[in-house]
């Protein structure tokens, strides 16, 4: 980087140090680029490592090792009062979350990228300006902005919670209203039951987890329906007051009746939106939809050449690994190799009890468009792994194409499922057929063997379960 | 802007020869109008245009080696859009992860799966879900700058594999050889280099001496029936180990026989009988009674594959070159239908109007260098067929017959065969058998 008066010049300009950014910095200067970060948190890692994946993961992990303790009653451990020091955990929490912050810094700076501190404004197709320290020009930029938590409308001008709250545990409401049946929603409804509040849901859809395919979501409604207080589909805020003496009264509507409960606390996790707005793009020939995000193309390109935009700010699921793909494949192309987001599967994760996970088709698209498949579940109540560490309430679902075999789609719920779905992800990026899963060694006993499992079912020849009856 | 794409031409085949235009550059053309004409591997087609239009550019000259799936022709037919060359990736709206208001859904995680598959579908890939190909092997076809969707895959479920990308590669795309070729100045001819050569011992590739140095010497390139020969010779010359077996039958009675039917038949369909389809038909029937002379070896499987029908092909001098048109089911057919189909045949393809598909198939050939003279012939077998019957020219000698000696017409025969897949005592029994036909007429009527 050259240091004028007032004008800095980079290479490569990349704007947000989420898990798009970060990665695509980081490969930028392996590939010999002259590398500049802007990031206007204190931290880096982003939404992600601050407030996102990973103190969410920290805290699931917790509150289901009590769930497990409690549980383990009926392997003969025998415990007295299971209890939590709130504190404890926000203190571990937050010191994971240093940790990952610290190590990403330092691998940045040992890579010799520029790290900026600030927020930073186009002001032409050329150029950023940052508060306060200036303009940056650049050859090349990538815009990892990411996204930002989707507020209820203004007139609810009230201290409610977000994800971001919730994850600082600031305290333990007794009666939580969770308003938002997403992923998030229910990652920190399950959160906050464990730590011992009586949660109610409220979804306006008529399920919960709408990406998911439904049979999938099943076994984890059933569970939440013991950990919830109550489960409301179809159902809608539409009032939210304070309550005398502390918390609020709700009103919510279902089927056009309104009734009003009162909660000492209101979560709120209804989706985010991408940070394009208050960027300067109008400055740049940068094209953004109306929803806001920007229109790139499969090598994350905008339509200004040399500018291109990963992660929550672009098409596709908002989700860190998908950010930090493009990330690489972006740092390639400006350093001229032939890469291209061309990936087939994007894995999506729930870590509920028990966790959910997808790859690939679901078997609700292959209906919507007409794409002929093969759908074959293994359940895990034939799985020894599974029984003993009892844990069969779920099953594996494999899609496949009826005529070549070929894997398009694999559906998870059970224990250890967003570690088991990487391998219906590789088997779909290779092209991989049933035959090829079926015929691999998987390990015994573990719980992935169901996924080799139900390649079996679906190529008409399971060991642990009867055969279906072949299709003529 | 309509890009005219040269069509498939036939099963297999990858490219042709640009014979002639019929439109130049400005002029206009109607709607199923004579194109051109290209040269495939064995016979020339006529391609008409599919629109009406005005030619904007024709790309290619004369002589060049075309493509299948090249962009032949720009006609601006009033479609309006400039001509995409290299087109860009389109890009992609975002998939819109969730309709719903903002009162209680959470909108961000939704659809996961939708996303990819938008981000790679540019709008000029076939829609479809895309062919399955390992990420490694989706790098090497950016590598080359090629779709990987038009590439075929070989693999279990129709998977693309790298071996795929780089033979589609070598095929699919002009290589520097054919770029040479299509340039006619000897200058330019760019040098092909071979690697090793298959660790075939004391096989050593000479270097060619200085031919222009002992005095004028005329280059041609190696195109299009030239090349295809070429290249089917040396397979078969390569991969099959030949052997031949001679005899000469006596065919002083048949050509008696021939000759007065010919002049009865005059003028009707096949009625110049000439010696082939006696020979063909002759051997349609003894192919049934040896299969092995019927055959395939396929390498791959281990197996030879005997089939069942009876597809004989004949060796055609045409102006282009040697040409193999394919009589199908000669064993179902008369011997007067037969000679019919052969003169209609050697007539398209001397004339270049037959059909690829009357090229093909064949299940063993003959070749008859009669006409023009010679004593024998040891033919080369028309790869992957695995036998080919030589006749030589008939010629009155002096024979033995009981003690005397006499003049017959004896017509020189040679059946050379695929060792791998039949022996000398099969062919002797074959030819011998043969022999006793043609010399017989009556015989001849009876079991043929
Ligand atoms: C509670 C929660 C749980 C989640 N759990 C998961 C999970 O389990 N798995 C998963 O894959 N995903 C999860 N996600 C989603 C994941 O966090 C995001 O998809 C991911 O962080 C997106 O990465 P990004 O690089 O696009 O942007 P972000 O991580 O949002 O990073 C963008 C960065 O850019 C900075 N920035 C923005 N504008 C400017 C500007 N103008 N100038 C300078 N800096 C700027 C921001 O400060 C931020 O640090 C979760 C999200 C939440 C909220």
């Amino acid at each position: 980087m050259v240091i004028g008066e007032l004008t800095q010049e980079t290479d490569v300009l990349v704007i947000g140090a989420g898990p798009g950014g970060y990665v695509a910095a980081i490969r930028a200067a392996d590939l010999g680029l002259d590398v500049t970060l802007i990031e206007e948190r204190d931290k880096l890692g982003g939404v992600c490592l601050i407030e996102g994946c990973i103190p969410s993961k920290t805290l699931i992990h917790t509150v289901e090792l009590m769930d497990h303790v409690k549980q383990a009653d009926r392997f003969g451990i025998s415990h007295e009062n299971v209890s939590i020091d709130i504190d404890k955990l926000r203190a571990w929490t937050q010191s994971v979350v240093d940790d990952l912050t610290g190590g990403v810094k330092t691998l940045l700076e040992k890579r010799g990228v520029d790290i900026v501190k600030g927020r930073a404004v186009f002001t032409s197709d050329k150029s950023v300006h940052i508060e306060g320290a200036g303009n940056i020009d650049f050859k090349h930029c990538i815009i990892a902005t990411g996204s930002r938590i989707n507020t209820l409308p203004s007139e609810y001008d009230l201290p409610l919670w977000d994800s971001e709250t919730a994850l600082n545990l600031p305290s333990i409401p007794e009666r939580l209203l969770v308003v938002g049946g997403g992923y998030i929603g229910l990652e920190m409804g399950t959160v906050y039951a464990g730590l011992g509040s009586k949660v109610t849901m409220v979804e306006f859809a008529e399920r919960l987890l709408l990406g998911a395919d439904p049979d999938l979501v099943k076994p984890v409604i059933r569970k939440c329906e013991q950990r919830f207080e109550k489960i409301l589909t179809d159902s809608k805020v539409v009032k939210v007051e304070e309550h005398k003496g502390g918390g609020y009264d709700v009103t919510i509507e279902h089927h056009g009746k309104q009734t009003v409960e009162t909660y000492d606390q209101v979560l709120v996790a209804i989706g985010r939106k991408p940070n394009t707005d208050n960027l300067g793009l109008e400055n740049t020939g940068v094209e953004v939809s109306e929803r806001g995000f920007i229109t790139v193309n499969d090598q994350n390109r905008t339509t200004v050449d040399h500018i291109y935009a990963i992660g929550d700010v672009c098409r596709g699921p908002a989700l860190a690994h998908k950010a930090s793909r493009e990330g690489k494949v972006v740092a390639e192309v400006i350093a001229k190799h032939p890469s291209a987001f061309d990936n087939r599967a994007v894995p999506a994760v729930v870590f509920t009890a028990p966790e959910i996970a997808w790859t690939g088709i679901t078997e609700r698209e292959a209906k919507d468009e007409g794409i002929e498949v093969n759908v074959a579940r293994f359940p895990l109540t034939a799985l020894g792994r599974a029984k003993t560490i009892g844990e069969t309430d779920g099953f594996i679902k494999m899609i496949s194409d009826p005529v070549t075999n070929i894997v398009l789609g694999v559906g998870i719920v059970g224990p250890h499922a967003s570690e088991l779905i990487a391998e219906g992800t590789l088997a779909i990026e290779m092209g991989a057929t049933l035959e090829d899963i079926a015929g691999t060694i998987h390990p015994h006993p573990t719980i992935s063997e169901s996924i080799m499992e139900a390649a079996e079912v679906a190529a008409g020849d399971p060991v642990h379960i009867l055969p279906r009856k072949k299709k003529k | 802007m309509f890009e005219f794409k040269l069509p498939d031409l036939g099963e297999g085949i990858a490219e042709g020869e640009l014979l002639k235009w019929y439109v130049d550059e400005g002029g206009t053309i109607a709607e199923d109008a004579d194109l051109m004409d290209v040269e495939t591997d064995k016979a020339a087609v006529t391609i008409p245009s599919p629109v009406a239009g005005k030619v904007v550019k024709l790309n290619g000259k004369v002589g060049d080696i075309l493509n299948v799936g090249d962009v032949v022709v720009v006609i601006d037919n009033g479609s309006g859009g400039a001509v995409a060359s290299a087109p860009e990736p389109a890009k992609t709206e975002e998939a819109a992860p969730s309709a719903q208001p903002a009162a209680a859904t959470q909108a961000a995680p939704a659809q996961p799966a939708a996303a990819p598959a938008a981000a790679q579908a540019p709008a000029d890939r076939k829609p479809g879900r895309p062919v399955p190909a390992a990420p490694a092997t989706r790098r090497v076809a950016r590598e080359l700058g090629l779709d990987i969707n038009i590439v075929p895959g070989t693999g279990p479920g129709g998977r693309v594999t790298q071996e795929d990308v780089q033979a589609f590669a070598k095929g699919g795309a002009p290589s520097a050889a054919d770029a040479a070729a299509s340039d006619t100045s000897q200058a330019a001819a760019e040098r092909v280099e071979f690697g090793e050569t298959g660790g075939i011992p004391f096989y050593e590739l000479e270097t060619l001496p200085d031919f222009d140095a002992e005095g004028p010497v005329e280059r041609e390139q190696i195109r299009s029936i030239r090349r295809k020969v070429a290249k089917k010779v040396v397979s078969s010359m390569i991969l099959v180990p030949h052997v031949a077996h001679m005899d000469e039958a006596d065919v002083t009675e048949l050509e008696a026989f021939r000759a007065k039917e010919r002049k009865r038949r005059e003028g009707t369909p096949g009625g110049k009988l000439t010696l082939m389809p006696f020979v063909m038909r002759a051997l349609a029937s003894l192919l049934k009674k040896y299969p092995q002379f019927n055959a395939s070896l396929d390498p791959h499987r281990n197996e030879i594959v005997y089939k069942k029908y009876y597809n004989i092909g004949f060796a055609a001098d045409t102006p282009r070159g040697l040409m193999v048109p394919v009589v199908k089911d000669v064993d179902r057919k008369s011997i007067l239908q037969v000679g019919s189909e052969i003169s209609e045949l050697a007539g398209q393809a001397r004339d270049g109007s037959i059909e690829a598909g009357n090229l093909r198939h064949g299940t063993i050939t003959i070749t008859n260098v009669g006409p023009i003279g010679g004593t024998g012939l040891i033919p080369t077998i028309n790869y992957p067929e695995v036998a080919i019957l030589g006749m030589g020219r008939t010629q009155e000698k002096p024979v033995v017959r009981n003690g005397e000696i006499v003049i017959r017409k004896m017509l020189p025969l040679t059946l050379a065969f695929d060792h791998r897949v039949a022996d000398g005592a099969q062919a002797a029994y074959m030819v011998t058998e043969l022999v006793h036909l043609l010399s017989d007429p009556n015989q001849l009527l009876l079991e043929a």
